[in-house]
């Protein structure tokens, strides 16, 4: 095998978005679009958490927008955002040559293997809110971490089978590595030579003040805990009714809804507790109902 | 003779899991190998990110041809068993078989079975799946649509026997003589013909240094030549260099820059961040001994601009750690010390045991009593105490747990603490392992102590004990510390005190237990606790509370406290064990019933250089003589009550008996003195004075004389010398 090749570097933070978006299509991902949903990962975007559970083989790519209010920093911090985009993609059954594709999509988007140092750390992945867990590795670029890769081995609390590999980029921290660029907010958003240049600042700066401002100081508390109240309910009654896609929508709303609780530092660790078991109920009931839905449909 | 070779390559395998892996394949392969009676004359193992290997020399090509005999039914069994025993031994006709006279059970068949020897590559296809199979990895996954189990996927299993190809299936992936070498510098693929190729092609071409011995050396090579350039000292790190170890095919040193503005964070935040997160080497300035503005960092390339870029990607992320660091550093030094302990009452500690605020009160109040006995300030003790939790609710520590007493001493020396305090803040979790050392300093052993017998008497308390192999609460590293830092620092502490004052202040958290609370037991522990200072209560206690037996209530609470005891005494065990005592002098100590370690520990030392003495050797066996006797007796009917040594009968028995009598009166009074100062080796210079008198009692008096009470009057001058023996320990669990 010839030893690999860095292409040339993308002009922009979208470039590099198209470039894996071509790559994975190629690869004969389904290209989705975000969840229009407020969600904290990209694997909580049905694409990936509902379609590894049960038999019907499965490949997708997007880009999913995550939110986490506690992460935001008034657009002060060079390295933190309470909303960044993440790219996920997720092969299932996972190809025996998953981390030669993943590499080769590196290389794609400028990473020269000859001059950076990038290594497989062990992590076991977990996502106890809809009951997930698989075994995998953090990918480290020249010490950072730029994605997250896993297989998949349960979902829901159901062992998987086929069983996929799921690869999460941090689509900023990467695009910073690959610009060479300290600050998020100094990232070329589009092509610097374009007739009207943009960059990372220029798009979510303000958001990012104006959003920090409301999740630390201008939530309604009382109001969210009676949304969560609500997203609660509705979420199991439709799992009553037999309708987990539904179901699995408003457990991400209340899930989000306890985001923002959290975020105001609102209530006490044993209340914490008891709400991150009130969503992982909700996601994980609608989790394993979709999963038996999808078994009789593949055995009818 | 012929040799093998076997790797199994996957991707990558976490580096903490690949030298047990190692270790397990090679013993696998050994032990499936002999198991069919292949002998060879060497094997070795490799293991690295990627692939287990091993290689086996001086293999035969086939296993020898083995006859053995197989018993079978007795001639003129039924029909039934004939069968049977044909069936089993592979025969047709129970003609084939011989018979064989037994002179005690009769005739009998025996079939002679031949086992012909099997191709050693035979035995390899099959033991190589079944190995791979069955293997244990501490955690294992499932990948694609099969079903096999390893530690990640496995990409291809390299199997050849003199040269040749053992062919096999796992799962689908078939055995071959193709390998891959270093993903960038070599990948390959590259086919092999033995150990020697194989390795001569990987370690060249395939830039794979195969074992963890060449790794290491190349790392530790190259990070003395980076420092010998830059003038850096190396801060080792045995664990951390293990682990890079694990991390890289074709490890490559590398040198990187740390903004300098970094270096008034405390330089714990610093190496926190540089080896947990980012696993580089801390390095110092040679001239100030002092952290330097450098890390090292292995990378796993020869990069083709000499690492440059991998020395500031690296730096760019660290950077980053340490921005977080100082915002957390800075934040935290903003807020009192005492304003973080006062939010420990919303956190819980463990629910049945009320908030960490609670346990801080109980840990302040435990100090407080125990400063006087471990010459601590009682006031520093109580302040310490006090906030040495604090820094848990701390930026700092939410986000870096390691850093735990750590922070809260660097905040406690801000806000103008007195040093034994901050120290205690840091040094109350010590020991936290067999190597860390014990705290010293006074204040941080009051501290130190309280919180360990704290968390033990509470987790007693609701009853969650560590079970077999399951201790989620470190609550046995928690008992050895305790027994650690009493010794080495040789305070003196009754245990059960403590845990008659503990066990009050957890009322309030266990109220189901009130009921079951003696209250006069507790008063008089409260009076002896006070009064105690190496003088036993225990005996006190122990009467007492045998006196209310009869009330369940006395039983169960006695239950968990001398279960208690008996898991510290367990701990003692291990630490004297591993200081070279032997454990049946330690039971013999501990079945006295004493509850101060120091004391404890200062018997047996006394009792083994004593019984390395030939005095005491002989005294021993004569104890053992004379407690069999006593033991024979007892087994035929219990001893009289009151069994006492008539001294009048004595002066007409013969010399020996006299004289036995005369020492024993005499040692009894002598000890008695050197018991109450604790002076044991006093104690044994003096039992030396037994040794004659009991031998030469054996020699020439009869304990069993026909006069019944010249019989009883001699047990009983036996049991005298077993009780006088057992004011030091019980004589009868010492082995010898």
């Amino acid at each position: 095998m010839p030893a690999p090749k860095a292409q040339p570097k993308p002009k922009s933070f979208q470039d590099l978005i198209l470039i894996l978006q071509a790559y994975w299509a190629d690869q004969g991902c389904a290209i989705l679009q975000p969840y229009d949903m407020e969600v904290g990962a990209g694997t909580l975007h049905p694409g990936t958490v509902l379609r590894a559970l049960g038999p019907k083989n499965w490949r997708a790519a997007y880009v999913q927008p995550s939110r986490r209010p506690k992460d935001a920093r008034y657009g002060e911090n060079p390295n933190r955002l309470g909303h960044y985009y993440q790219f996920q993609v997720i092969l299932k059954p996972n190809p025996a040559n998953l981390q030669d594709l993943y590499l080769t999509s590196l290389y794609k988007i400028g990473i020269d293997p000859m001059v950076h140092d990038i290594r497989f750390v062990e992590d076991d992945w977990e996502n106890p809110t809809v009951g997930a867990w698989g075994l995998g590795w953090e990918v480290w670029c020249d010490g950072m971490e730029v994605s997250q890769y896993t297989y998949f081995q349960q979902v829901g609390g159901l062992d998987v089978f086929p069983v996929s590999g799921e690869l999460t980029y941090g689509l900023e921290r990467l695009a910073m590595y690959v610009f060479g660029v300290d600050n998020v907010y100094d990232l070329p958003f589009n092509d610097p030579d374009s007739a009207v240049p943009l960059t990372y600042g220029d798009v979510f700066l303000e958001n990012e003040r104006q959003q920090s401002a409301f999740n630390f100081e201008h939530s309604d508390v009382e109001m969210l805990k009676r949304w969560f109240a609500d997203c609660e309910s509705q979420s199991n009654a439709l799992r009553d009714a037999g309708k987990p896609l539904p179901a699995y929508d408003y457990a991400l709303k209340a899930s989000h809804t306890f985001n923002l609780i959290d975020a105001r530092g609102a209530i006490s660790p044993t209340e914490r507790q008891a709400y991150i078991a009130r969503v992982r109920d909700l996601a994980r009931g609608a989790a394993a109902q979709w999963a038996e839905q999808e078994e009789a449909r593949a055995a009818s | 003779m012929a040799d093998l070779l076997l790797e199994i390559f996957s991707e990558e395998i976490p580096a903490r899991m690949q030298a047990k892996a190692e270790a397990d394949l090679g013993k696998a392969l050994g032990d499936a190998l002999t198991g069919a009676g292949l002998a060879f004359d060497a094997l070795e193992t490799a293991s690295g990110p990627r692939r287990l290997s091993v290689n086996v020399t001086g293999l035969p090509v086939k296993s020898a041809d083995v006859s053995e005999e197989r018993k079978g039914p007795k001639v003129g069994s039924p029909e039934q068993a004939i069968a049977g025993f044909l069936k089993g031994a592979g025969l047709t006709s129970i003609d084939q078989a011989e018979v064989r006279t037994d002179p005690k059970k009769g005739d009998f068949y025996v079939a002679m079975l031949d086992k012909p020897g099997r191709l050693t590559a035979d035995v390899v296809a099959e033991a190589v799946p079944a190995i791979i199979r069955g293997f244990h990895w501490p955690k294992s996954m499932r990948w694609g649509t099969g079903e096999l189990h390893w530690v990640r996927p496995l990409q291809g299993i390299v199997c050849v026997l003199d040269g040749k190809v053992v062919p096999f299936e796992v799962d689908g992936l078939a055995s071959g003589n193709q390998t891959e070498g270093h993903r960038v510098h070599g990948r390959g693929p590259f086919t092999v013909t033995g150990w020697a190729d194989y390795s001569k092609q990987l370690e060249g071409k395939g830039h794979v240094r195969l074992t963890r011995a060449a790794r290491r050396d190349v790392i530790a090579k190259g990070i003395a030549d980076v420092c010998a350039r830059a003038g850096l000292e190396w801060v080792e790190d045995a664990g951390l260099l293990e682990e890079v170890t694990g991390l890289a095919e074709w490890p490559v040193v590398v040198l990187g820059d740390m903004d300098p503005a970094f270096l008034d964070l405390p330089p714990e935040v610093i190496t926190l961040s540089m080896r947990t997160h980012q696993k580089y080497f801390a390095v110092n300035d040679k001239k100030t001994g002092k952290l330097a503005p450098h890390f090292i960092v292995v990378a796993n390339i020869d990069a083709s601009d000499g690492g440059k870029q991998i020395a500031a990607g690296n730096a760019r992320v660290l950077s980053a750690r340490l921005e977080d660091g100082r915002f957390f550093w800075d934040k935290d030094k903003a807020t009192k010390l005492d304003d973080m302990a006062a939010k420990l009452s919303t956190i819980a500690f463990k629910e049945e045991l009320g908030s960490l605020g609670d346990k801080v009160e109980r840990v302040a109040a435990l100090a407080r009593e125990l400063a006087p006995a471990v010459g601590a300030d009682a006031d520093l003790a109580e302040r310490a105490a006090r906030l040495c939790k604090a820094d848990l609710v701390s930026e700092m520590v939410g986000e870096f747990p390691e850093l735990q007493g750590v922070m809260g001493r660097y905040y406690a020396l801000a806000a103008g603490e007195p040093a034994s305090v901050a120290d205690a803040i840091r040094d109350h979790y010590k020991p936290q392992g067999p190597s860390d050392a014990v705290p010293t300093d006074p204040v941080s052993i009051a501290v130190a102590l309280a919180d360990k017998l704290d968390t033990l008497v509470g987790f007693w308390a609701i009853d969650e004990k560590p079970t077999g192999s399951k201790d989620p609460f470190a609550l046995r590293r928690a008992a050895l510390g305790v027994v650690r830092i009493v010794l080495e620092s040789e305070n003196r502490i009754s245990l059960l005190g403590v845990m008659y004052a503990m066990e009050e202040r957890y009322l309030q958290f266990t109220k189901s237990k009130l009921e079951h609370y003696p209250m006069a037991v507790k008063s008089l522990a409260n009076v002896e606790v006070k009064a105690r200072r190496g003088k036993p209560s225990l005996l006190t206690l122990l009467e007492y509370i045998r006196a209310m037996e009869s009330d369940a209530r006395y039983r169960s609470y006695w239950s968990q406290c001398s279960d208690l005891l008996s898991f510290f005494a367990d701990r003692l065990k291990q630490y004297l064990r591993d200081q070279g005592q032997r454990h049946d002098l330690i039971d013999a100590v501990f079945a006295l019933g004493e509850d101060d370690l120091v004391l404890i520990t200062r018997r047996v030392e006394a009792l083994g250089a004593f019984l390395d003495t030939e005095d005491g050797a002989t005294l021993l066996a004569g104890y053992k003589r004379a407690a069999n006797i006593l033991r024979a007796e007892e087994k035929k009917g219990a001893l009289p009550e009151n069994l006492s040594v008539d001294a009048a009968l004595i002066k007409k028995g013969p010399k020996e008996e006299q004289a036995l009598y005369a020492a024993l009166t005499a040692v009894r009074s002598a000890i008695a003195a050197p018991l109450k100062a604790e002076d044991f080796a006093g104690v044994m210079s003096e039992l030396a004075k037994l040794r004659s008198p009991v031998d030469a009692f054996f020699e020439g008096v009869m304990v069993n004389d026909g006069d019944a009470a010249v019989r009883a009057n001699r047990l009983a001058l036996l049991t005298d010398v077993r009780a006088t023996l057992h004011q030091v320990a019980d004589f009868s669990l010492i082995e010898g």
